[in-house]
């Protein structure tokens, strides 16, 4: 069993416009299916826009999917009310992206530790402190910062407290949504290399939402592509960035500098911007700027499939079996 | 978190002023030099000298403790305004911004038709409906007052209703009353409690304009207003009836919007 | 297009805030203790015959058939009849509206023209002497107790130097102008009648300062901010540095963005002084609407209670609306969500 499973979800926004109220359906999430195991990294990446951050939000149940299901830890929890949601919440944690928003300015660092356990009926305050001591000996933060305003900490210490918080309830899942991308380059691998070890530690799975390529394949061990609501392409870390299958992820992956340039290849450069989400393109979402586009991807959309093993990707023009020749690897 | 407050000069003197006047309203009895319901009619319409320094009005009362005693009543209807509009408007303001939908837009027409009147307007008639007292002026003007601090909050909790740190406490499972009273809550208290403390002074001025009219305190009590009132029927006799309680209206007001003013300003410096 | 609907939408929005009013007022209205019918009876009528009056008022009906009649009779423009001046109230506010709107559009007169030139020069000075008086008459102003002001004002240039008239709209023994708008210097200027002109003018002078006193500060303060605002604007240095002269560059090109501020306030402040006229036409015996509802409400005068009330909060919204609009065709970027 896996620890979570998602099929076919689907979160579509309403929002009208103009004052006749003509509904406009924005599809930030569009089908999506997939599944991690415990104690595994799924990386999803993505330009902005491509509704990774609503799939995370989504599974979490922060909004109501428009469809699809969610089964976690073999249950499905796609239609529970709020109070029995609140016991898979326990389970299933999100750390966001940004340090400053993410941390209520008029609570002290104990408040924002102890509210969780509060939350979920630790009555005694004891053992609330037991729990959030042992937890921030392993962030990184001293007891006697605890009393403490969040604005009183470094960025990266802000992403460890909020670390810290997802932590509190000893959940099996984080979603981390862009973890790292508002820190410093420096703070950044310290959090990373901070998450690798708790991972380790605690048997967790993350889910990895970020655009950045680098820091995607530094810390997944699966990684899923996404454009405009869908998955193009999934599969192992190394698999995907030695052998990707997908025009769209060879273009990002061509765009990512290399230490040493007589690796890089050649730079698929995109035609034109992103499409808008409210009217995405017919057939295949990306044929508006894909450069090996024919008229059938106008057509038909087309599936994810599994093109070798354990490598699935949604693209007609990739036969099953093929290997593709060139190396884009970065590390 | 201990940020040097610096104060501007005008702040200064708004401070200075309404402490002075909390001072004189809470030692009334011991500051006031007469009994401000004395009557005395053989020292009736005397002008300002060394013995009534604010001169008497036409049954012989001394104006200066009766402006002393005034104090009790304007800050007791300023305050009491405030702290019972501020909750309700802040409930209410906070329960629209963050509930949305149907409950934001109940709440918020509600709030637009007691908008739609010019203030005074509201409370004269609401003040006229319960009859002319000064309990009666208060309950008017807080329900005038009200809708004003539930725009305010239900802006602020718009702007972060939708914040990381709330939808961490939604992840976490917290419960939206929880949400609503610790998180959101306590980021919006502070521009709307501005607001009130700027508003303290116009809840004083419009209380005493409606006592003018006939709607407040009612003689011989020594509201502000009132006193301007009848001072009306005395003004060729006695210019000191009409002026001085005017004065203090004035003070008081300018008093309490200077130090708003400065409070704003220290949040917000854009506004300087 | 866009303008249109938005337009078509705002005025949509204002019918449920109008059937709001007329609830409110309604429930209102109806609260005020005292019995309209033994009122309107006098103070010698027999218990038979107040009886009667209330059947025929139909003060024994439930609210709601009342409210119901009450607005059935409001849209076709029946008030009802003053329980006071016993004619329909319909009949007295036309008589005492155009005083009120005379008044409060000459005090906004007074108001545009001090208030705005006092606000550039402010913010023009910053921080030198002209803007620490400009602030502080500003400051003043909007602590002003404009009741209290009235009262100084007869005193000193009616009682004291008597060059001002202290009470009335007209001379005693001048004739109003001919009815036309009801404005009675607007009238004269339109049937070329100078001496009722003159006198009418007069008579604004005092009522209409005060009822500005408080405005001015208003406005002073806002053009002040919204002026600082665009001043500090790139473009407003590129227009100094170019070489436009002060003058061209503060009125033509900084006033006419610092406008939209002050163009909402400018209906903030109709409201305001309708609001204050309750006060104001107080102390200077003017015949309008505000001194119409201070006796209504003296004299448990429901009819009349209601309709001043609902009136004036359907010019406020309507003004409102009015600027709204303006403000959206003005300020072409402003989207209509």
């Amino acid at each position: 069993m896996s620890l979570l499973e998602v099929k076919e979800l689907k979160q579509h926004f309403t929002i009208k416009k103009g004052f006749l109220g003509e509904k406009k359906i924005v599809k930030a999430v569009d089908g999506v299916s997939f599944k991690i195991e415990q104690g595994e990294t799924l990386g999803i990446v993505g330009e902005s826009g491509c509704g990774k951050s609503s799939l995370g939000r989504t599974i979490l149940q922060l909004i109501k999917p428009t469809s699809g299901v969610i089964h976690f830890q073999g249950r499905d929890i796609t239609h529970l009310s709020r109070k029995e949601m609140k016991d898979v919440r326990k389970e299933m944690q999100i750390v966001f992206q940004d340090p400053y928003a993410s941390l209520n300015p008029r609570s002290t660092v104990r408040t924002i530790l102890e509210d969780p356990l509060i939350i979920h009926g630790i009555k005694s305050r004891h053992k609330r402190m037991d729990i959030i001591e042992g937890i921030i000996d392993k962030i990184g933060i001293r007891k006697d910062q605890l009393d403490r305003y969040p604005h009183e900490f470094s960025g990266g210490q802000r992403q460890r407290i909020g670390i810290a918080r997802a932590l509190t309830l000893s959940p099996k899942l984080i979603i981390a949504d862009e973890p790292v991308s508002a820190l410093d380059v420096s703070v950044q691998s310290q959090v990373l290399n901070l998450m690798d070890a708790l991972q380790k530690e605690l048997n967790l799975s993350y889910i990895f939402i970020s655009h950045d390529l680098s820091v995607v394949q530094h810390i997944s061990d699966r990684v899923a592509v996404m454009y405009l609501g869908k998955i193009v392409e999934i599969a192992d870390v190394d698999e995907l960035y030695q052998n990707p299958l997908h025009p769209y992820t060879k273009a990002l992956l061509s765009a990512v500098p290399l230490p040493d340039p007589a690796q890089m290849k050649e730079r698929i450069i995109l035609q034109g911007d992103l499409p808008s989400p409210v009217n995405p393109p017919s057939g295949c979402p990306f044929h508006t700027r894909c450069p090996q586009a024919t008229p059938e991807c106008k057509a038909e959309i087309p599936e994810l499939r599994e093109k070798s093993m354990d490598h699935w990707a949604a693209c007609i023009h990739v036969q099953p079996g093929q290997k593709q020749s060139i190396r884009t690897s970065i590390s | 978190m201990v940020r040097r407050v610096f104060l501007s000069p005008l702040t200064m003197l708004g401070l200075f002023i309404v402490v002075m006047i909390v001072i004189l309203a809470i030692f009334a009895p011991w500051i006031a030099p007469n009994d401000p319901l004395q009557v005395n009619l053989g020292q009736k319409l005397l002008p300002p000298s060394s013995e009534h320094l604010f001169g008497t009005d036409e049954v012989g009362r001394d104006i200066l403790s009766r402006i002393i005693f005034g104090t009790r009543i304007s800050l007791k209807i300023g305050f009491l305004v405030v702290i019972i509009a501020f909750p309700i408007g802040t409930i209410l303001g906070a329960i629209a911004g963050y509930a949305g939908g149907a409950v934001d837009q109940v709440i918020m027409r509600i709030t637009d038709i007691f908008l739609s009147f010019p203030g005074i307007i509201l409370s004269m008639s609401i003040a006229a409906a319960l009859g002319p007292s000064i309990e009666n002026v208060l309950l008017a003007l807080a329900v005038t007052w009200w809708p004003w601090y539930t725009r305010i909050v239900r802006s602020s909790v718009l702007s972060i209703k939708n914040s990381e740190f709330v939808e961490s406490a939604r992840a976490l499972g917290a419960s939206p009353i929880r949400i609503l009273i610790k998180e959101i809550i306590p980021n919006t208290i502070g521009p709307a409690s501005i607001q009130a403390s700027l508003d303290l002074g116009f809840v004083i001025l419009s209380a005493a304009g409606l006592s003018f009219i006939g709607l407040g305190a009612q003689p011989p009590s020594p509201e502000w207003g009132a006193m301007l009132s009848s001072s009306r029927e005395i003004l060729r006799d006695a210019w000191w009836s009409a002026t001085f309680p005017g004065i203090a209206i004035l003070l008081t007001v300018l008093g309490f919007n200077l130090l708003g003013d400065g409070l704003r300003d220290l949040l917000d410096p854009k506004n300087r | 297009m866009d303008a249109l609907r938005y337009i078509i939408k705002r005025i949509l929005l204002m019918i449920p805030i109008l059937f709001g009013i007329s609830v409110l007022t309604f429930f209102i209205s109806n609260t005020i203790p005292g019995d309209p019918a033994r009122l309107a009876a006098g103070p010698h009528a027999d218990a038979k015959i107040i009886e009667e009056l209330q059947e025929k008022m139909g003060l024994n009906d439930p609210l709601y058939v009342q409210y119901g009649r009450y607005m059935k009779n409001l849209v076709q423009g029946d008030l009802g009849t003053s329980n006071y001046s016993h004619q329909p109230v319909m009949e007295d506010i036309k008589q005492y509206f155009p005083a009120t709107l005379e008044l409060t559009l000459f005090s906004m007169f007074i108001t545009i023209l001090i208030g705005i030139p006092l606000g550039v020069i402010s913010a023009s000075k910053k921080d030198k002497l002209a803007d620490q008086f400009a602030r502080v008459m500003a400051l003043i102003g909007v602590a002003m107790p404009a009741f209290w002001l009235g009262i100084i004002f007869l005193l000193f240039f009616y009682l004291q130097l008597g060059i001002l008239p202290g009470s009335g709209r007209l001379d005693t023994g001048l004739a109003p102008p001919e009815s036309i708008t009801g404005m009675y210097t607007i009238d004269a200027l339109l049937t070329g009648n100078w001496a009722v002109f003159n006198s009418a003018i007069i008579h604004l002078i005092l009522p209409g300062i005060t009822q500005a006193a408080v405005t001015i500060g208003m406005i002073t303060r806002m053009t002040r901010s919204s002026m600082l605002e665009v001043l500090n604007s790139d473009y407003i240095r590129t227009a100094f540095a170019k070489g436009g002269s002060q003058n061209r560059v503060l009125y033509g090109h900084a006033l006419r963005n610092g406008m939209m501020p002050i163009l909402t306030l400018l209906g903030m402040t109709f409201g305001h002084s309708l609001g204050g006229s309750v006060l104001v036409e107080s102390v200077f015996s003017w015949p309008g609407l505000g001194r119409y509802a201070v006796n209504a409400i003296t004299y448990l005068d429901f009819p009349a209670v209601m309709a001043v009330t609902i009136l004036i909060a359907v010019l406020f919204i309507t003004v409102n609306l009015l600027i709204d609009i303006l403000y959206q065709v003005v300020d072409p970027r402003l989207n209509y969500d």
